[in-house]
């Protein structure tokens, strides 16, 4: 970076920080919540608001903000009132070494990728804290269903990235971009090496994942809204679970980032050089491309599948996913000596 | 002293001790979880008291009576051609079906018999509010484990039957078409085509859906195995219809005991059965039954007879003092109407079987040890309307 001052830095990180997570909730809702999933359902979807409804998010948000923080009688207060916050740092922390060119980054740490799966669990502490203080059996349940969850399922997460790792041969998020951009396959370096090819198992074991860590169906078991009303979001009103909405499509917008800095490439397209000045301007632009890729497998298995019961869910994780991921550390393990 | 079988004997000490080894492996406090009246998984106001250890079920208690509205008293107020009225209104998806067997016992206590053509519209119209709740059930079903799809699927496709129920009575939901003696009206012009090619939709609706749900991985290892109803115990609690066939009973009052008035033994049709007795047999065979409704009002539209569709009646109803009870298989089992008159204008008592009771009622055992998805899952999959619980 030429030399700004430390707090023109810092306001420029902070503010692009907010945006990274927060812009592509909306077109995530928009797209896909409300239009994709009527289509699929025939149905039209908002039409009101805006043209094709487009601004039918803002009418949601307004009405949110106008509802009543409701308390209910025996929630502890403090923890209750905290929760979504907790939830919503998560995401904050996710998108910190996320990077979107080659010298747009808001931290480029050397442990990048150790650091993104560490503080995916934050959000565990926050389900917990709201179905815990909510003073309700329904969101009890939930939250001890969310955090066998996600702790069954952030492992198989943490275990898909090793072939990652050990094929770029770093923890670093930009380096592994870089490493995407500069490899080749098996020789023919055409279009780079992104990893989804030959880490196509690896993906595949972090999509499913990663749709587990989302809490979406069909493993959306804490909020099961036919048994469990909502699960742990179900005493919250207004502007409270309007956070934890929000903290549910930033989330799946920045775990699509680290997917597709992961397995897609991240800013980089084939064809044109990584170090080139273009993609400071290109390279967030190509992320948003890639995150909606990702995110449209996330919410079209969201509207197919029906939901998995608590135990088929912790059957899946261990003795299918976990297996295959140690079986794809050790064939990437292998192929990486032999070549 | 009561006299107790070793058998017995032998499961209350194999239930006590599973008891005390579950206790001794978690030591977990219980947890009663009301699961309704306000419910999204109960269909209305049915409450559950679930005693809950961890997921598991330890004991389930179905509590109905939040929606009764008395109907049985009512009808003894109300003129026979009210009453029409009033019983629409008890299972609210397939309005016409209830009409039916109220209709056909009074007309076995008055000795009337409907012309043919009136008995062949009124068979169609029964198997086509057959159709509309069914299909409905099985939309629902893909609610109650997580599939928000097939309810849209359902809920577009069922509008073409509707529209036809629509055009043939002027009612949507509660058609109040069926007069003592025949019906209010003959059928508009064009119908009959129109019928056929609704009848087209519908089995491209269970193509869809016999892909689309019953064929996918998750929905299956949710409803294969849970909530399995043996034959015996099925018959014991007095199940009817879907939920008895799908345990293996091969027994339907449409072919076995079709009462006077209804022309089913015209034509070719089957009736479908399932050795399992799960989840997913009895959505199976209500898939096949929607599937054979459809035949069924085909077959039936090809060969109505001419004629009219009222018989002579008097213009004041008066019943003759007897008693008559008919029963006809409707969408959710068997619903039968006692009715007891004493020569007058309105029935001095009428007594209403309704099927969901009966299907509800073995709830508690059902739900004994199973976990909590599994619950919605076979409240779904027994399929009951509040309504008809509760009258």
């Amino acid at each position: 970076m030429i030399g700004l001052a430390f707090w023109i830095e810092t306001t420029f990180r902070s503010a692009g920080g907010l945006a990274a997570v927060l812009l592509p909730a909306g077109p995530l809702v928009y797209l896909y919540l409300f239009k994709m999933m009527s289509f699929m359902q025939s149905r039209l979807g908002p039409m009101e608001a805006g043209p094709a409804g487009s601004m039918q998010l803002l009418a949601e948000v307004g009405k949110f903000l106008q509802k009543e923080d409701l308390f209910p009688a025996k929630a502890d207060r403090i923890v209750f009132a905290a929760a979504p916050f907790v939830v919503l740092v998560s995401s904050f922390l996710l998108v910190v070494v996320v990077p979107f060119g080659p010298d747009a980054w808001f931290v480029n740490l050397d442990t990048g990728v150790f650091f993104a799966m560490a503080v995916s669990s934050v959000s565990v502490i926050g389900i917990l804290m709201a179905g815990w203080a909510s003073a309700s059996k329904y969101s009890m349940l939930g939250g001890l269903r969310a955090a066998g969850q996600l702790i069954a399922y952030e492992l198989p997460l943490v275990l898909a990235v090793m072939g990652v790792v050990i094929q770029a041969g770093t923890l670093n998020m930009q380096d592994i971009v870089l490493a995407q951009a500069e490899g080749e396959i098996f020789g023919f370096g055409g279009i780079g090496n992104p990893f989804i090819i030959t880490q196509f198992l690896g993906f595949v074991i972090f999509m499913i994942a990663m749709q587990a860590e989302l809490t979406q169906p069909p493993f959306d078991m804490p909020v099961a809204e036919s048994e469990l009303v909502t699960g742990y979001i179900t005493e919250y009103s207004g502007m409270r679970f309007l956070l934890f909405f929000i903290g549910e499509f930033a989330t799946a917008g920045i775990f699509a980032m680290i997917a597709s800095v992961l397995f897609l490439g991240g800013w980089w397209v084939p064809g044109i050089d990584p170090d080139s000045n273009l993609f400071n301007i290109l390279g967030p632009a190509v992320m948003f491309a890639k995150v909606l890729g990702v995110t449209f497998l996330v919410f079209w298995f969201r509207i197919t599948y029906p939901r998995f019961r608590e135990d088929q869910l912790q059957k899946l994780a261990w003795k299918v996913l976990i297996p295959l991921s140690l079986l794809n550390i050790v064939i990437t393990g292998i192929l990486k000596v032999a070549f | 002293m009561t006299a107790i079988s070793d058998g017995e004997k032998l499961r209350h000490i194999g239930e006590q001790a599973t008891d005390a080894r579950m206790n001794i492996e978690i030591e977990t406090e219980g947890m009663t979880l009301n699961i309704g009246p306000q419910h999204p998984a109960t269909h209305g106001t049915l409450r559950i008291v679930a005693k809950l250890d961890g997921e598991q079920v330890v004991a389930a208690e179905p509590i109905m009576g939040y929606m009764h509205r008395g109907y049985e008293k009512l009808a003894e107020v109300r003129t026979y051609p009210q009453v029409t009225t009033l019983v629409n209104r008890i299972d609210w998806v397939g309005s016409f079906a209830n009409e039916t067997p109220f209709i056909l016992a009074a007309e076995k206590l008055m000795e009337i018999e409907a012309p043919p053509r009136a008995q062949y519209i009124r068979t169609i119209l029964h198997e086509m509010s057959r159709i509309a709740n069914v299909m409905l059930g099985i939309g629902d079903m893909g609610v109650q484990v997580g599939a928000v799809t097939p309810v849209f699927l359902a809920f577009r496709d069922r509008e073409y039957v509707l529209n036809q129920i629509e055009a043939a009575t002027g009612g949507r939901f509660h058609p109040n078409f069926d007069r003592i003696g025949g019906l209010k009206d003959d059928l508009p012009a064009g119908w009959i085509q129109n019928t056929k090619n609704a009848m087209e939709k519908v089995e491209e609706f269970c193509d869809t859906i016999e892909t689309l749900m019953y064929g996918n991985e998750i929905f299956q290892a949710r409803t294969r195995g849970i909530g399995i109803i043996p034959k015996d115990v099925g018959l014991a609690y007095g199940l009817s219809g879907v939920n008895i066939r799908a345990s293996g009973v091969d027994w339907d009052v449409r072919r076995d005991a079709m009462p006077q008035g209804l022309v089913y033994d015209q034509i070719d049709w089957k009736v479908w059965t399932h050795p399992d007795g799960d989840c997913y047999s009895r959505m199976w065979v209500r898939l096949q039954e929607v599937r054979e409704g459809a035949k069924i009002v085909r077959a039936l539209l090809g060969q109505i007879p001419a004629g009219p569709v009222m018989a002579k009646v008097p213009r004041i109803i008066k019943v003759p003092a007897g008693e008559a009870f008919v029963e006809t298989e409707n969408p959710l089992g068997v619903m039968g109407y006692y009715i007891v008159s004493k020569g007058d204008l309105n029935p001095f008592r009428v007594k209403i079987r309704s099927a969901s009771f009966s299907n509800i009622s073995i709830t508690p055992w059902l739900l004994k040890g199973v976990y909590v998805p599994d619950i919605i899952a076979i409240l779904g999959s027994l399929y009951f309307i509040l309504g008809d619980i509760d009258r």
